[in-house]
Order: C-alpha cells, then sequence, then structure tokens
C-alpha cells in the first residue's frame, strides 16, 4: 500500500526550468513547496572533469534512462509503433535541472507573430493560405500579454544579448548583461549577411558574457568559451541553469523541499479536484502519496502529456473527428542549413552553446508569403558552439563514409568547415499529435506515450526556401564549396535532429481547442497547472526555452492567484 | 606553432567572477592549479604505430575483457583498420588501440545496453523507427565479425585477416549495402555501429583505451581537455595548441 505523506500547497512534477521557477515564486509567497524529480540531485562540483566528449554527448551521461521508460513511434496512422529503443532524434533530461543544465543557452522570446499566427496569418493572406489539415490557432495569449514574464525571466538567468534586431517584439529593458564576444568566424557571418541586405546580431545566450547576480541573489559565473555546452554541464557555473539559479532561490526560504529519485506515475483526482500525486521511489520501488493543493506538472513535453493520459484528464485528441485536445499539435522543428568548406584553418574547437550571430529576416512574417506555398520560416543563425572530432567529420560531396579519402577529408576539414543554420517554424497538422501506446509499458506498468509525426508539405516547403537562403550566405562568406541540406521527406527517429519538442498540451482561449488556459491551469480541474513546451500551439523559429521561462514565471502568478482566491483564473 | 598555456588560477577567478572561497572543495581550483603546473608528458609525435599488437607506444599492459577468441579479435582489429587507417597523417584504428576500446565498451553497459529499451514485443519496423532487433550490442558485434569470417572464406576461401586490403573492403561495403544476411538483425546497421564505435575509439579521450597519445586529436587539431579558451577566441591565428586529456583534471 502506498504510504501517504504530509500535505503541501504546492507539488510540481519535475524540477527543470519550470518546476525550479514555480518553487522559487511559490515559496517566496510562503507557499509549501515540494518538488518531486525522478532523476538525481547534482550541482556545479560534479562536471569538473566534464570535457569529455564520448561520455557525455555520445554516451548520453546526462539524459534519460530509456531502460525504465521511453516513447514509441510511427509516421502514420496506418503504421505500427514501435518503441524508441535508444535515443537518437531528441535528448530526453532527466535529473535535477532538467534539459536545463545540459541545454546550449540560446534565449529568444518568440515572436509577436507567433502568439497570433492564425488570425495574423488569415487577416494578411486569407482564411485559405493553408488547408484545413493544418491545426493552426492562437496561443490565447499576445506578446505584450506574456512581454513582463520574459523579462523577469530574462534577469533570473541574466542573458547576454543586445537589442538590435528589427524584426522581435518591443523590449521594456534591455538584456541584463552585455552581448557575447563577436568572434572572428561570427564577424564573417556579420558581413556576409550585412553585404546581402539583411539584419545581423549577436545571439542571446545563457552562457554570460560577464559574471551577473540576479534579482534573487543567486551567482552565475562569466562564460570561459571552453566549447563544452550542449550536452554537458558547466564547470563554471556560467551556463545558466535551475540548480544554480531558481533551485537555490527556492531553498534559501526554507518553504522547499526535493525528494529525488522520485517517479510520478499518476495525478490523484476527486471530482472536478486533483488532490495530489502517487510516486514511486525509484530505488526502492516504495510507492508513496503526495497530497498537495495545487499539482503543477513540470516535467518534459512528453511526460506533461502522459500524466494527463494515464490519470484519465481532459479530452483525449481524436485524428478522426478533430475532437478533444490532449495530445494535439504536437509538433517539433524544421531545419534547413549549408555547410561551406573554406581554404584556412579556423579555430572551431572553441566556442559556447549560444555564441552565434542571427538574422531574422525570414522569421516569422518578416517576408512576404504571398507568392509562397509555406508560412512562418526560422531564425538564421551562425554558431560557434565548439565542434568535436567524434561527432565533427564534415566530409565534401562524393566523399566515401569510411577508409583512407574518408580519414584525410574528415580530419583537413574538421577545422576548415562552418555552417550556418536555422530554427525552423513547425506548424502543427491534425494526423501529427500524442496518445498512450497500447503494447509497450514503462518500467513502472504504466503504457509508454506513443508519438505519431511526419514532416508535411509547409514543412518540406520550408525547408527548401531557407535552405536557398543559408546556401547563399555561405557563398558570400566565401566558402569555396557550399553544401545545403538534402531536402526534407519522412521525418526519421534515428539521427539527432533537435531537442525542441512541443505541444500536446496546448494553451488556448477555448477549452475544446486546448488544455490549459493563458495561465497554464487546467481548463476542467482549476487547481492543476500544465506548463512547459507542452503548451506552445505551434514551434516558432526559435530555440524554445525563453518561452518556456516566461510560461513558466505566467503560471507561477497563476497558482499564487489561485492560492488566494481560487476558481478560474480567467 | 605557439604553446598555449591553460588560463591561470588569477585569471580564471578574475574571468569567472567567482568568489575565490566560493569553489573551495569543488574541483575546479585544484584541478586547473593542477595542469598548471603539470608538464606536458605526452610525446609530441606517435612515431611507431603499432602493426599487430595496437599497443601504441606506452608500456601499458593490455589485455582483452569482452572477446574470448583471438581470431574474432583480430578480425575486429583489420576491420577497423580498414576503416580507419595508418596513413602518412599518422596511426590507424590499430595504432591508435580502437580495437582495445571497443572491446571495453562491449564489455560494459555500451555492449550491455544498459540505457535502451529491451523490452519485448520485438518487431521490424520502418527505417525510420530505429533499431528494433533483441540483440545486444556485444551480440550483435560477435555475430556481425563472425559473418565477416564467413564472408572471407565464402567469397576468397581465405581468413578475414589474411586478405588483400580491397578484399577486406569489398566484405565491409557487403555488410555497408546491407547484402549479408545476420539472425536477428541487419548487415547495415551493424556496419553503421562499427564505422561508429571505430570514430568513438580513435577520438575519445585516451581515458576509455583508445585514441593512444592523443595522436588522433594531434592529427585533427583538437586540443582535447582544455580549461578555457576565453584569452584565445578573438584571435584571427589558428592556434596550434597541445591537447591535453580531462584525466589531468583527476587531483
Amino acid at each position: 500500500m502506498a504510504t501517504t505523506l504530509d500535505k503541501v500547497d504546492v507539488v510540481t512534477v519535475g524540477v527543470g526550468w519550470t518546476g525550479g521557477i514555480i518553487a522559487a515564486e511559490c515559496a517566496k509567497e510562503g507557499l509549501k513547496v515540494m518538488g518531486l524529480e525522478r532523476g538525481k540531485e547534482r550541482s556545479t562540483e560534479d562536471y569538473s572533469m566534464v570535457h569529455d566528449e564520448y561520455r557525455y554527448a555520445i554516451r548520453y551521461e546526462l539524459m534519460q534512462d530509456l531502460s525504465k521508460e521511453t516513447i514509441t513511434f510511427r509516421n502514420s496512422r496506418n503504421q505500427k509503433a514501435l518503441p524508441m529503443r535508444q535515443l537518437g532524434s531528441f535528448l530526453l533530461g532527466e535529473g535535477l535541472g532538467g534539459a536545463g543544465t545540459h541545454w546550449n543557452g540560446q534565449t529568444w522570446r518568440f515572436l509577436p507573430y507567433d502568439f497570433e499566427i492564425k488570425s495574423m496569418t488569415d487577416a494578411k493572406y486569407g482564411a485559405n493560405k493553408l488547408s484545413s489539415e493544418y491545426t493552426l490557432q492562437d496561443w490565447g495569449i499576445t506578446y505584450d500579454e506574456l512581454e513582463p514574464y520574459f523579462d523577469k525571466f530574462e534577469k533570473t538567468a541574466g542573458i547576454s544579448g543586445e537589442d538590435k534586431n528589427p524584426f522581435w517584439g518591443k523590449r521594456s529593458s534591455d538584456y541584463p548583461t552585455p552581448a557575447m564576444k563577436k568572434t572572428p568566424l561570427l564577424s564573417k557571418f556579420e558581413t556576409a549577411t550585412s553585404n546581402l541586405g539583411y539584419s545581423p546580431f549577436m545571439m542571446p545566450s545563457a552562457n554570460l558574457s560577464e559574471a551577473y547576480e540576479n534579482p534573487d541573489g543567486q551567482q552565475i559565473g562569466a562564460c570561459q568559451y571552453c566549447g563544452f555546452c550542449e550536452r554537458f554541464g558547466c564547470e563554471y557555473g556560467a551556463k545558466t541553469s535551475p540548480e544554480i539559479t531558481v533551485v537555490p532561490a527556492a531553498r534559501e526560504t526554507g518553504n522547499y523541499d526535493i525528494r529525488f529519485n522520485s517517479n510520478v506515475v499518476e495525478v490523484l483526482k476527486e471530482g472536478d479536484r486533483v488532490t495530489g500525486v502517487r510516486f514511486i521511489d525509484t530505488v526502492t520501488f516504495e510507492e508513496f502519496i503526495q497530497p498537495a493543493e495545487v499539482v503543477v506538472l513540470t516535467s518534459y513535453v512528453m511526460n506533461n502529456a502522459k500524466l494527463l493520459m494515464v490519470s484519465e484528464i481532459g479530452q483525449m485528441y481524436d485524428p478522426e473527428t478533430g475532437q478533444g485536445s490532449l495530445g494535439k499539435n504536437y509538433a517539433y522543428q524544421i531545419l534547413p542549413g549549408a555547410s561551406g568548406f573554406f581554404e584556412d584553418q579556423m579555430n572551431v574547437f572553441m566556442g559556447a552553446g549560444a555564441l552565434g550571430m542571427t538574422i531574422d529576416d525570414f522569421n516569422g512574417d518578416a517576408f512576404d508569403h504571398s507568392d509562397l506555398d509555406f508560412i512562418h520560416g526560422g531564425s538564421i543563425s551562425m554558431t560557434q558552439t565548439g565542434s568535436r572530432p567524434i561527432a565533427s567529420n564534415p566530409l565534401p560531396p562524393d566523399t566515401p563514409a569510411w577508409g583512407a579519402e574518408f580519414k584525410k577529408a574528415s580530419i583537413e576539414n574538421y577545422t576548415r568547415t562552418l555552417s550556418v543554420g536555422s530554427q525552423g517554424a513547425s506548424i502543427p497538422h491534425r494526423d501529427n499529435y500524442l496518445t498512450l501506446d497500447g503494447t509497450y509499458k514503462d518500467i513502472y506498468g504504466m503504457p509508454l506515450l506513443q508519438l505519431t509525426y511526419n514532416f508535411t508539405d509547409q514543412d518540406r516547403a520550408l525547408h527548401k526556401y531557407i535552405t536557398e537562403r543559408t546556401s547563399e550566405i555561405m557563398q558570400e562568406m566565401g566558402a569555396k564549396t557550399v553544401v545545403g541540406r538534402s531536402p526534407i521527406s519522412d521525418y526519421d527517429i534515428v539521427p539527432y535532429q533537435t531537442t525542441h519538442n512541443t505541444g500536446g498540451t496546448i494553451m488556448g482561449g477555448d477549452p475544446a481547442t486546448s488544455v490549459v488556459n493563458n495561465y497554464l491551469q487546467h481548463w476542467d480541474m482549476e487547481n492543476l497547472f500544465v506548463v512547459g513546451a507542452g503548451n506552445f500551439a505551434h514551434n516558432g523559429g526559435y530555440n524554445p526555452t525563453g518561452t518556456v521561462g516566461a510560461l513558466a514565471y505566467r503560471c507561477a502568478e497563476g497558482v499564487i492567484k489561485y492560492s488566494k482566491d481560487g476558481g478560474s483564473l480567467v | 606553432m605557439a604553446e598555449k598555456k591553460n588560463v591561470s588560477r588569477r585569471d580564471f577567478l578574475k574571468t569567472s567572477g567567482i568568489a575565490a572561497g566560493a569553489l573551495v572543495g569543488g574541483g575546479i581550483i585544484g584541478g586547473v592549479i593542477g595542469a598548471n603546473t603539470r608538464q606536458d608528458t605526452a610525446a609530441p609525435s606517435g612515431g611507431e604505430a603499432g602493426q599487430s599488437g595496437g599497443g601504441g607506444a606506452t608500456e601499458t599492459v593490455r589485455g582483452l575483457q569482452f572477446f574470448k577468441n583471438q581470431q574474432e579479435f583480430a578480425v575486429l582489429q583489420q576491420a577497423t583498420e580498414r576503416i580507419f587507417p595508418e596513413d602518412d597523417l599518422g596511426p590507424g584504428a590499430i595504432g591508435l588501440g580502437v580495437p582495445f576500446f571497443i572491446d571495453h565498451q562491449l564489455a560494459g553497459s555500451y555492449g550491455e545496453n544498459s540505457k535502451e529499451y529491451m523490452q519485448p514485443p520485438f518487431e521490424e519496423g520502418e527505417a525510420t523507427q530505429g533499431y528494433q532487433s533483441r540483440l545486444k550490442r556485444n551480440e550483435l558485434f560477435r555475430q556481425g565479425l563472425q559473418k565477416m569470417q564467413q564472408e572471407a572464406q565464402s567469397r576468397f576461401e581465405a581468413n578475414f585477416v589474411d586478405l588483400e586490403g580491397e578484399q577486406m573492403d569489398e566484405i565491409l561495403t557487403a555488410f555497408q549495402d546491407d547484402e549479408v544476411d545476420m539472425q536477428g538483425a541487419n548487415a547495415q546497421f551493424f556496419f553503421r555501429l562499427l564505422r561508429q564505435a571505430t570514430l568513438n575509439g580513435a577520438y575519445a579521450d585516451p581515458i576509455y583505451g583508445g585514441n593512444q597519445n592523443m595522436e588522433a586529436w594531434r592529427m585533427k587539431g583538437f586540443p582535447g581537455h582544455q580549461a578555457a579558451y576565453i584569452n584565445d577566441i578573438e584571435s584571427e591565428e589558428f592556434a596550434e595548441i597541445e591537447p591535453h586529456s580531462v584525466g589531468d583534471m583527476l587531483s
């Protein structure tokens, strides 16, 4: 039998960015908060020997242990979904800090266009710009409404940047710290894009340009440009992460506890309220019930959706009828780009996860789509994140993948290759969704989450168009050979693409077409909140974490309001 | 050829902005001091790439943790050497110790698929759904190497290790093109795994037993573990930096 623990005001499921932000804000207000984290405690001290590509980047040291839980996948409804047996396309995080520990730190605000994408697209191009198969909808909140929360997240994280992008939303204040160093490689991109008439600017970065104390009094170090960010933790405490900011801020209040090795398997409910969660201690397999006044789901996209599904909260999305919202509008990201091979050796191994320059001339609706067969676009960037030798073996066209020629070419080009890439928006489609799998189970006996996903005509058109733009930029940068990325056909879960999964628990203004309202409060259960990139009604042309952070601050405000006044917040 | 030093303790404190007391007990300061005072011990150039045992230039005692049969290990040695051969740039897979790296990996969590979802039912899916075999990596490697030997016998009536390079390549290409039948697995997947494991062994930190004397890093111009590039990253010049192993941080 499960052991029932003392009731708390707020329980969060998972302690990464969202769980940490909810905890810090609520605990500062005097609410008693419990964070249930299925992974382990970890901190800056654990990363003194982190410059190990094989352990962290190839063998996924910081990532989810799939032997316990994974998802199943198929491209379309007429296939049988099979388990993702090893990590590939995206890397699920686990442990204190979640994916906020192993991220790169590229920190964006989604565009004003993103939040009102349906209304603005219809107004400019008519209602039939995309066919009705694309389940595009507004987010139920505007950029201006979300701006204070973006501002708050950026100040907590100390983001380094410059307000020089003519295409993004208006900012109430400048970045808390100046932009990172503009290296010679970034200058190549700056010159080329300026020559082409575009507007380059330094990428907003959570690898800080200088030491910073945030409004909670937490210290973040200055980036040393060591070239080990994505898939790694930071040994300098210079890549802003939950465990060096919001988690200690929450703990210092005395109102916050984290229980590690605690895997939540069900949200408990009674009538139209939730009462707490049931979890399993992953060490002893003992079962516990954590009662709470408010439950906040703060795990990754996948598990937030799964927990609602196994707990039978909300109406499952049905791709046949289009009815229901839970699992709807799963989206990913489209990755156009081009590589360029140069004559001279470059310091490609130096860098930082968010060291880059960007143009937004082809993002959102910054360019006219009247004669194009897609909407939206993507940010186009050149980053200098630190190339590492196992993963980086750039080969000019027609070079064999192994043998003598491979060895020569991959060694020659390792320090002579740059790429320009785009984070392309992903527009939801009625056939791309999340549900529960009927066959495969996790180690706790719960069904695996099932993903049905494929690229669409919109995605293929966007990919082709933006790839052409990136190739032109690379040409202008002076590469002797330019190779644009191959056109995309079917989505393949094997090669790494991006850990920017979105949707499934989308936000909106209408309970019939969304899971949560614009405080991330569940439409059916008012003391249940669900927050993360799962709330995105589509995926935009940037990395998601900045927008996730803003939504988490918005959600925290909702939890605090609800704890005082009760009721629906909208 | 400027020899770059690791960032000094004072530079580290200055540039990172961390108060001196804040990291006492953490690994960083001790490690930085250690790296700064330690002499580079690695030989500047590989010289002798081992032709048979893969021992490289060090005196380390080497042995097998996974393979029991020396003939299978010999096939692995020759196959990886064809994938990443010795040339005028420097040693190949054997000289770098790659076969030992792979052997050791197959004996541990990599070979045992400890972090992979291995629950039944196992069904063949679409290529886009990824690997669906019930075989663990170490089972797949043994079967794959045995099949290579069988292919050598059936095609050339000789042991794989006695074939000419081009003949070995023909067999490897047959695996790459999925033209060899395997049981409960497919040849193309095995080939990709073998190729990737070879690159892993060549370029992983030498603490794993491959990349002997960091020769693969030297060939490629990768400096391995360096504490910081904050003082170098704005330079227009390409920096040739003597590589370090992350093992240097262990004090």
